[in-house]
């Protein structure tokens, strides 16, 4: 990592707000990264109220009706039992989100952890630690996660667990990485000069520079989960009902889409736009946080 | 280089033992036995069956049985396609995955590479913006919901291609390799545009170009080694997710491959055919990212060099 050099240069005054206000200057001209950013405010703004402002509630049903076309009373239609499409996207949305952030939250501090203990103590330990992870990496994951849910059934609490399992490994490299690289830098060593703390040392300038990196990665570890989540709903083997999920809208529109193709095509909507915005967000923070685009 | 190439196989070893030890014992925890979906069936019968499948030993012993079967190859018979061992099933299924992949890697390649490269080659027009956002949709749209939008689209609404099945009518094996390439293509290309915007920056193209060479041919003869080496890097990692991918688009057509295998496997709690299945797919996936690593030290000289520094 030889991006540091510029950095020193950029923050010698240790203001440690002025690295994220360049950032939020550069995401902001960043139009596409702020759609993403619009897209998953609404989202998660959408999610936690979504008991209150659903228009229809979640086990309503109506079976004479069945599935209806999108119309004024429904706007993304109903399905064959006559529930409204754009609740179940709601609700489904919810676990969706939710699968995507604890998942993720799980990788992140497994990966922080690991990565910061490995990188801080170097030597030996650093070695069995990585060659761990190493192992880890050959291993064909998604296969493991089939092969854990079906042997103890599908529990949305496995799930999480499982797909944190996984995408803890590259958090952990990164981490590691940076915490390596900084902790023999020039201005680490003139504040160690200084005489500032090991603590004020971790705090003020090991842990905003590699705060940057982490959350790039989180953004974009965020559409990926919610990706694999989607996939072994599909499959049968993740959410189950009467829980629902975008996947298993997905699922259940394939079989009907024949007749009735807004089941399938508003909930693929649904996962795509926030695929889609949570991947510009990420590409818009990497490019906004990376000191090395800084120059131009 | 070779020492590096025996290196790393040997770190394979233990890996896959530990793939082994794992799916074994995890699957052998797992609560139901094969059998109890089967009620009426009588305990003598059961009994009968547990031996034939050596379940009546302790479950080390069984380890230690299987470790050898294993080692020799044989992943034992079936629990549900009863009279057929799981090597069969292997064996009927793999050429078809095989070749569905290998038809998904053409498209991921082809279309990947193409786009990547003309984006490079006109950075920030039209050529780079619309390919790119191409690669972002099909980034975004999952094999499980392209696959049923190309069968509405091509398969029911125009009627131009089958939706099902698998060599059975000309034109069948169209839709799901494109199914399955497209996620692909679009890393593809956003990877190999990556790799040939840093090279043709750097001072060797700059001398091509000043000795007057055509830009066609500097891309060609100068260009494309060094800008698709990530694209080689990730031919592992890609092999690995088309075998996944092989159980979503293989259950939308009805292709009668290992990923179906697998999935109703998974259902049918089939443990000795997913059991074998996972070794086999691990070992596999193991191998080829091994492969993808060696050939990208062995087109990039820099590493190569590393490689070679370091070993004397």
């Amino acid at each position: 990592m030889n991006n540091s050099s510029s950095e020193t240069t950029v923050m010698p005054d240790d203001q440690g707000t002025s690295l994220w206000q360049d950032a939020w200057i550069k995401l902001s001209k960043n139009r596409l990264a702020l759609f993403g950013l619009a897209v998953l405010v609404t989202l998660i703004l959408v999610s936690l109220l979504t008991p209150l402002i659903a228009p229809y509630g979640y086990e309503e049903q109506n079976l004479d009706m069945g599935a209806t076309a999108p119309s004024l009373q429904h706007w993304l239609g109903t399905d064959i039992f006559g529930r409204d499409m754009l609740t179940r996207i709601m609700y489904g949305g919810r676990v969706s989100l939710m699968v995507g952030f604890i998942a993720t939250a799980v990788a992140l501090v497994i990966g922080i952890l690991w990565g910061a203990t490995a990188g801080f103590f170097g030597g030996r330990l650093d070695a069995v630690m990585m060659r761990i992870v190493d192992v880890l990496y050959a291993l064909p994951f998604m296969i493991f996660i089939i092969l854990l849910m079906v042997v103890f059934g599908r529990n949305i609490l496995l799930l999480f667990l499982a797909i944190g399992a996984v995408e803890w490994l590259t958090m952990a490299r990164i981490v590691r990485s940076q915490v390596m690289s900084l902790r023999n830098q020039e201005f680490v060593e003139a504040a160690h000069s200084l005489g500032l703390s090991q603590w004020t040392i971790i705090r003020r300038h090991i842990i905003p520079n590699t705060l940057g990196p982490v959350i790039v990665y989180t953004t974009l570890t965020i559409p990926s989960v919610m990706l694999l989540e989607a996939f072994l709903s599909f499959l049968g083997l993740g959410i189950q009902p009467p829980e629902s999920s975008w996947g298993l809208l997905i699922n259940y529109g394939v079989e009907t889409m024949e007749e009735f193709p807004w089941l399938l095509i508003f909930p693929g909507i649904a996962l795509s736009l926030t695929l889609f915005a949570l991947n510009f967000l990420g590409d818009g923070l990497r490019d906004a946080l990376d000191p090395r685009t800084s120059k131009d | 280089m070779y020492r590096f190439a025996l290196g790393r196989l040997l770190q394979a070893i233990p890996v896959l033992l530990v793939v082994i030890t794992v799916t074994f014992f995890l699957v052998h925890s797992a609560p139901g036995g094969p059998f109890s979906a089967d009620k009426a069936v009588p305990p003598e019968v059961i009994k009968a069956l547990e031996e034939q499948y050596n379940l009546n030993q302790p479950v080390w012993q069984q380890y230690i049985g299987y470790l050898g079967d294993v080692l020799r190859g044989d992943f034992g018979p079936s629990f549900k396609y009863s009279g057929r061992t799981v090597n069969e099933l292997i064996g009927a299924g793999l050429p078809i995955t095989a070749e569905l992949a290998l038809y998904a890697m053409l498209v991921a390649l082809g279309v990947g590479i193409t786009a990547g490269v003309g984006a490079a080659m006109r950075p920030n027009t039209l050529q780079d913006y619309l390919p790119m956002t191409g690669a972002m949709i099909g980034i975004c749209m999952p094999s499980f919901l392209l696959g049923p939008l190309l069968v509405l689209i091509f398969g029911i609404h125009l009627d131009w291609l089958p939706v099902s099945g698998w060599g059975d009518i000309p034109g069948d094996k169209i839709l799901p390799s494109i199914t399955l390439g497209t996620g692909y293509a679009a890393y593809i290309a956003r990877l190999s545009r990556g790799g040939m915007l840093e090279v043709l920056s750097q001072d060797y193209i700059r001398t091509a170009r000043a000795k007057g060479l055509s830009e066609r041919l500097i891309i060609v003869k100068h260009a494309l080694r060094g800008g698709l080496i990530p694209v080689v890097a990730f031919l592992g990692p890609a092999f690995a997710g088309l075998l996944a991918g092989s159980f979503v688009v293989e259950t939308i057509f009805q292709i009668p491959g290992m990923g179906r295998f697998y999935v109703q496997a998974a259902f049918n709690r089939d443990y000795t055919l997913i059991l074998g299945m996972t070794i086999f797919l691990s070992t596999l996936i193991i191998v080829f990212n091994l492969l993808s690593d060696m050939l990208a030290i062995w087109l990039n000289p820099k590493l190569r060099h590393e490689l070679e520094g370091a070993k004397s």
